[in-house]
């Protein structure tokens, strides 16, 4: 496979992680309690953790990219290939655990495929992130069915959130050129075989919690080509806001 | 109980202290002993929380990857030392939801300096190299204090407290190495930071009542205007090697004493944020007390839940 569509591969995937653990971030200090406060602080610094790893690696890869920071801060918006479902603001709690379960449960799906990939550094990375996600997912799954089958609150904003974020899911499996070819090279992972596990696992948990899964045939789709949510510019906005205004700085 | 065997129980209590034995929760105590404690304690447990505010104002916008971890780490340590904290004041008979509720209604104080807003990346490390540093000073003793669990926590606590110095310290020194403007960043910092971290150990001597008490419970070993000294004394040779410089025109090494004489603090600037008035005390108060009732559906759930699960074991058993 050709370095630079290597590169767009690897991006692909971190910069979920990225902008994810960029939105648990701004929640760190204003959680509902210490403890989920902790917790969540966790799953942030996990996938930071990731991130670092394939960008590092990425940045070897990459001609225009020297280093991980180059890669994570210096792109414009359209060139940040996260799905848009891990964008989506921290509206409530309800919204953070449903963004967290929906996507934790096809991270996991994602790794257990990556572990066997034919380069060797991803399928490293994909042995220790595997572990991590394990625990975020557990830790969500508990999460929907506590406050889904909690009050009737409780029940009404989890379902607020799954409700809401349901649209984001499907593109989770849409297939970019890139991945297409990392595929065939025995890199990638083919996303639509994980379709099918994903809704069934997702609808268990839902059922358990007591919620109903939302039956809208509509999804929305754009961010894997870097087409995001107009939320989009304002995470950038922070996170680029010290690596644009002093530029060329070590920190 | 009469007024002779209580005076009886506080003497042996006293003895104990001096012998240097820890107190423990189911132990005798003096009702004075275990009010102080509950104060003291929970005022560090909400200071470690609030603490969280001003440095979690920039876990978005930390300068690199790793940067960002550590931070995001650092504030997590926080609320962990919040956490053990609030578990060793509840050994002595009260609740959580108590202490949060002294803190949102003003009744409880937490340290001062998390009033300050955090308006540069710089901030950041001069909180870790100041203010972290002045905690050490000032809590470094309470590792040996007479309260066992307060003790204990602050073992833990003392050592994560160093090394959120050092990386603090650390980010000072690369922004000093850096270029003309993030040492600018760095000396900026340091002048809004000085004042306010030597007032972290509190009004002089002569205005400080609770000093002798606390050192027979070992709440304290020295006063406050030692350890300020101390923290004078120790941070002008750091600031040296950073070539940056203290905002304080009386700043002078005194060779007979062998330390530095320095300026006076503004004590009215200092009553005034200790009275709520300070550039953040809005907006700290607002950040808990918002973040406490926002989470009251999510906390209220759990609680049913466990309930329920706790149930339906019940349900299966019988
Ligand atoms: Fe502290
Ligand atoms: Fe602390
Ligand atoms: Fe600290």
């Amino acid at each position: 496979m050709e370095k630079e569509h290597l590169y767009q591969y690897i991006v692909g995937i971190a910069d979920n992680n990225l902008v994810l653990g960029q939105r648990l971030g701004e929640l760190c200090g204003h959680g509902p309690s210490l403890e989920t406060d902790i917790a969540l602080t966790n799953i942030a610094l996990d996938l930071f953790g990731q991130t670092r790893s394939y960008y590092q690696y990425a940045a070897q890869l990459s001609a225009q990219h020297q280093t991980e920071d180059d890669v994570a801060f210096l792109r414009k918006e359209r060139e940040y290939r996260n799905v848009l479902l891990v964008e989506q603001p921290n509206t409530h709690f309800g919204h953070v655990i449903a963004r967290q379960f929906l996507f934790d449960v096809f991270h996991y799906l994602f790794l257990e495929q990556l572990l066997h990939s034919k380069d060797d550094t991803l399928a490293a990375i994909a042995a220790k992130a595997i572990k991590e996600v394990s625990y975020h997912k557990r830790f969500s799954s508990d999460w929907v069915k506590r406050l889904g089958d909690g009050t009737e609150e409780s029940h009404q904003k989890m379902q607020e959130g799954i409700s809401n974020l349901w649209r984001y899911t499907n593109e989770l499996f849409e297939m970019t050129a890139y991945e297409n070819e990392a595929v065939k090279a025995g890199i990638g992972i083919a996303l639509s075989e994980l379709k099918q596990n994903y809704y069934k696992e997702v609808n268990h948990i839902l059922e358990e919690a007591t919620l109903s899964v939302p039956e809208s045939p509509y999804f929305q789709k754009g961010g894997k080509e870097g087409i995001h949510t107009e939320h989009m510019g304002y995470l950038l906005a922070d996170l680029q806001y010290m690596q644009r205004t002093y530029p060329n700085m070590n920190w | 109980m009469s007024d002779k065997e209580i005076k009886n129980l506080e003497a042996i209590f006293e003895a104990r202290i001096d012998r240097d034995e820890k107190i423990e929760p189911k132990d005798w105590m003096p009702e004075k002993y275990r009010q102080t404690h509950i104060r003291q304690i929970s005022q560090h447990a909400h200071s470690e929380i609030v603490g969280m505010l001003p440095e979690g104002n920039w876990i978005t916008r930390a300068p690199s990857l790793r940067r960002k971890a550590a931070l995001l780490a650092k504030v997590q340590d926080e609320a962990g030392h919040g956490l053990y904290l609030y578990s060793a004041a509840e050994t002595l008979g009260i609740s959580r939801n108590e202490l949060y509720e002294q803190l949102h209604s003003g009744k409880a104080k937490y340290s001062s300096i998390f009033n300050y807003p955090t308006i540069s990346w710089a901030d950041i490390g001069a909180i870790g190299w100041l203010v972290d540093g002045a905690a050490i000073i000032n809590q470094v003793a309470l590792c040996t204090t007479s309260f066992g669990p307060y003790a204990r926590a602050m073992v833990r606590i003392c050592k994560e407290e160093s090394f959120h110095q050092r990386q603090g310290y650390e980010i000072m020194l690369t922004l000093c190495k850096g270029t003309a403007e993030q040492k600018a960043m760095a000396q900026d910092a340091l002048n809004r930071w000085w004042w306010p971290s030597l007032m972290m150990f509190g009004p002089r001597d002569e205005e400080s009542p609770h000093t002798a008490q606390s050192m027979k419970w070992k709440l304290k070993r020295k006063t406050n205007d030692e350890l300020r000294q101390q923290f004078v004394d120790q941070t002008i040779p750091q600031a040296d090697i950073l070539g940056i410089t203290v905002p304080d025109p009386n700043l002078k090494w005194n060779e007979a004493k062998g330390q530095y004489d320095f300026g006076e603090i503004d004590w009215d600037e200092f009553w005034q944020v200790v009275k709520g008035h300070g550039p953040c005390n809005k907006e700290r108060m607002e950040a808990r007390v918002g973040a406490w009732e926002e989470g009251t559906w999510v906390r209220d759930a759990a609680m049913v839940y466990a309930e329920k699960q706790a149930n339906k074991k019940v349900a299966q058993a019988s």
